[in-house]
């Protein structure tokens, strides 16, 4: 048994009196198994597909503590805004691994769309959580996800009945501000009904000089010609380390479409699961990943075509610098009866120096025999031709590099369907690419002003 | 305007241009021909810095200053302005984008404030119409699924808005329909002043009826061998360039 393993069974055995159970003594039972299951399982390393690049385990220490309980109430205007332009979204924040909110009761809107934290809808709506809560084949995932089941804390809840298309996007904020070397297991829920529509935006940022590890697991349930456009968003500081397992369950006609974009981080691991349950199910997965110095990210993406008829389609992009690296391994899964599967897989990276570093592995497995699929990565440099062209013109070779490269990165950000989270992305990705700025100067957190408010005062 | 002296240079050590003597003043169209492989796009790649071209021997002045002295861009915001044979494709690279910083970044060198946006749009679109192009052409990558006229209809553009002292295009004319070569030629002339110097470089006749050139130029053998009046041009579309080889031969240019 590795170090970190060992340590989590002693953490588990001092903690788990005070792991919230929600009054559901199911809870306890899951997480009594998925220990078990992690114990057996571990970190995953060099010995499980696309792992053997990894840095979890030479990162993960042994001296994390966890946050049992939500820390005192305070209105989150005092230390969170978001100032993005025109983005008036419903944010559901968490700070230090625990949703925020004063009477820890979820919120019921006139249309019944219900929102809130993990554990007041355990209590609230036991039938409608609990039959999604615990990963349906978690003996077939990595450790990961067992430990996320293990010690989960809170996380946030949303339920969209049949027929409500929601109009106001949601954000779900993470925010860690502490001076603990936290480990943090937030489990969200997202449950579409029948036709219904919603916009999430992930942000996940953090400014602390303690090192973090945060491995959250998000599933996402979506019902038959349901829409889900997941945005998702990273502006972590050097220390810290984010991994973030998003599992979709998809019906008949239902759309999933993502764009992650990892701007900063000491270790981001993106894992998107997408099961493709029933006919005419469709998913569109985008990805940019901009690390430099020494960040490393990860990019994991199953894409399972569990019924005939579905689509897929992945373009990840990265930009890497310094001595950064990334990994990209995009494994495509089409079950025997899945015929006139369409899957699509491109990844492609620029490396900006010789230091930097990518792992690309497409990886397909076809058992159907009418298919339509693809795949291709590149790796490269900026395009010596372009590049000179752009100088007969009079820009000078750093400004031409960095219109190549945003010209690069723009191609995802393009994606984004929501005009003022389009706009904002795209100029921090410009920013990005000038070395400007590390974080979202729209987000008040990362505003040294207001910082120091420390939560725990 | 432009000076060149004695011009040697080398791809991969193979000479390609073994002295090129050139001088174009203010004001003046010249024209350089020849048949393919004697240096003239060599000649154009030289002047604007690309690398790989590795001037061995002589000079290129440029108002007074050593073009080979100076950087790609910084030849450019001189005002040197290459119009190219084979424009390249920037996919995600809009047009309006490219050309506001290139703008910007030449303005800049000069000591003169940048353009805001609504200033550039309204420069942008004076100067579309010098060339026939449409509103959509703004937001379109650069040259990207662009047809072979609209590529080079794209580098006039691009020449109207840097308004350049010297502009040097090669075979802007090549792969151009007669309506399409009648706007580029009306492009090239609008650009023509006391101030401004161009150099045509090409095949054929036909651009030159157009544009019409007060020195036409022969570059053979990666020297020019022969210069003279327009009427030059007229010789050398009628007797094609044997005669020229013939003569080069026999010691006689």
């Amino acid at each position: 048994m590795r170090a970190f393993t060992q340590f989590v069974q002693q953490l588990y055995g001092a903690n788990q009196s005070q792991y919230p159970d929600g009054g559901q003594a199911g809870i306890r039972e899951m997480r009594e198994n998925a220990l078990a299951l992690f114990l057996q399982k571990e970190l995953p390393d060099k010995h499980i597909q696309g792992w053997q690049q990894s840095v979890l385990n030479k990162k993960a220490r042994t001296d994390y503590v966890q946050k049992l309980q939500p820390d005192p109430y305070r209105p989150l205007a005092e230390y969170f805004q978001c100032r993005v332009q025109d983005l008036h979204p419903t944010v559901l924040p968490v700070s230090n691994g625990w949703f925020i909110s004063e009477n820890q009761t979820v919120n019921v809107d006139e249309q019944g769309v219900i929102t809130g934290s993990l554990f007041a809808a355990i209590r609230q709506y036991p039938d409608l959580v609990l039959q999604l809560l615990a990963h349906p084949n978690l003996e077939k995932e990595n450790g990961l996800v067992a430990l996320n089941e293990a010690l989960f804390n809170d996380g946030v809840f949303v339920y969209i009945p049949d027929n409500v298309k929601v109009e106001v996007p949601m954000q779900i904020v993470s925010l860690m501000n502490t001076a603990d070397p936290l480990l943090v297991n937030n489990r969200h829920l997202i449950v579409l009904g029948n036709n219904a529509e919603l916009s999430v935006i992930q942000c996940d940022d953090s400014i602390q000089k303690e090192s973090t590890f945060s491995n959250n697991v998000s599933e996402i349930y979506l019902g038959e010609n349901a829409h889900l456009h997941y945005y998702k968003t990273e502006n972590k500081d050097a220390a810290s380390m984010l991994l973030h397992h998003v599992f979709v369950h998809q019906k008949s006609y239902a759309t999933f479409t993502s764009t992650a974009i990892t701007f900063n981080a000491g270790y981001v691991c993106n894992s998107f699961h997408v099961n493709l349950n029933e006919p005419m199910a469709e998913a569109k997965l985008y990805g940019l990943y901009l690390v430099d110095k020494e960040q490393v990210c990860d990019n994991h993406i199953f894409i399972n075509h569990a019924a005939p008829d579905c689509k897929s389609y992945q373009l990840y992009k990265g930009i890497m610098d310094d001595e950064a690296s990334a990994n990209f391994h995009g494994h495509i899964l089409v079950a025997p009866d899945s015929q006139r599967t369409a899957a699509f897989q491109t990844n492609k990276n620029l490396l900006l120096t010789d230091k930097a570093h990518v792992t690309t592995k497409p990886f397909l497995e076809i058992y159907a025999d009418d298919v339509q699929c693809s795949h291709g990565a590149t790796v490269g440099q900026l395009d010596e031709e372009a590049l000179y062209y752009l100088r007969t013109r009079g820009i000078g070779e750093a400004a031409a590099n960095r219109l190549l490269m945003f010209a690069f990165a723009n191609e995802i950000v393009q994606n984004v369907a929501i005009e003022a989270l389009r706009d904002r992305l795209g100029n921090m990705v410009q920013h990005r690419l000038h070395g400007e700025l590390n974080v979202c100067a729209q987000c008040m957190l990362n505003n040294n002003i207001v910082f120091p408010i420390s939560l725990e005062e | 305007m432009l000076k060149i002296e004695d011009l040697h240079v080398s791809i991969k050590d193979r000479e390609i241009l073994k002295g090129v003597n050139l001088e174009v003043k203010a004001g003046e169209v010249h024209a350089i021909m020849g048949p393919n492989g004697t240096g003239k796009s060599t000649l154009a790649s030289a002047i604007a810095g690309k690398s790989g071209y590795e001037v061995t021997q002589g000079n290129i002045w440029f108002k007074g200053k050593n073009l080979l002295d100076l950087s790609i861009e910084d030849r450019a915001r001189e005002g040197v302005f290459i119009g190219f044979q084979y424009p390249v494709e920037i996919p995600g690279v809009s047009i309006a984008n490219f050309m506001r910083t290139a703008l910007n970044e030449v303005r800049k060198y000069r000591g003169l404030d940048p353009l805001n946006g609504a200033q550039f749009l309204k420069l942008m679109a004076e100067k579309q119409k010098v060339v026939e192009l449409t509103d959509k052409l703004s937001t379109r990558s650069v040259n990207e699924g662009f047809s072979g006229g609209e590529k080079k209809r794209n580098e006039i553009f691009q020449m109207a808005l840097l308004d350049p002292y010297l502009a040097v295009l090669d075979e802007t004319d090549s792969g151009l329909d007669i309506d399409a070569l009648r706007i580029v030629a009306n492009g090239i002339n609008h650009l023509r002043g006391a101030d401004k110097s161009i150099i045509v470089i090409t095949h054929y006749q036909r651009l030159l009826d157009y544009i019409v050139p007060d020195v036409v130029h022969v570059l053979f053998d990666g020297k020019i061998v022969m210069s003279g009046p327009k009427e030059l041009a007229l010789e050398l579309e009628k007797r094609g360039y044997d005669w020229i080889k013939e003569e080069y031969e026999q010691g006689k240019l």
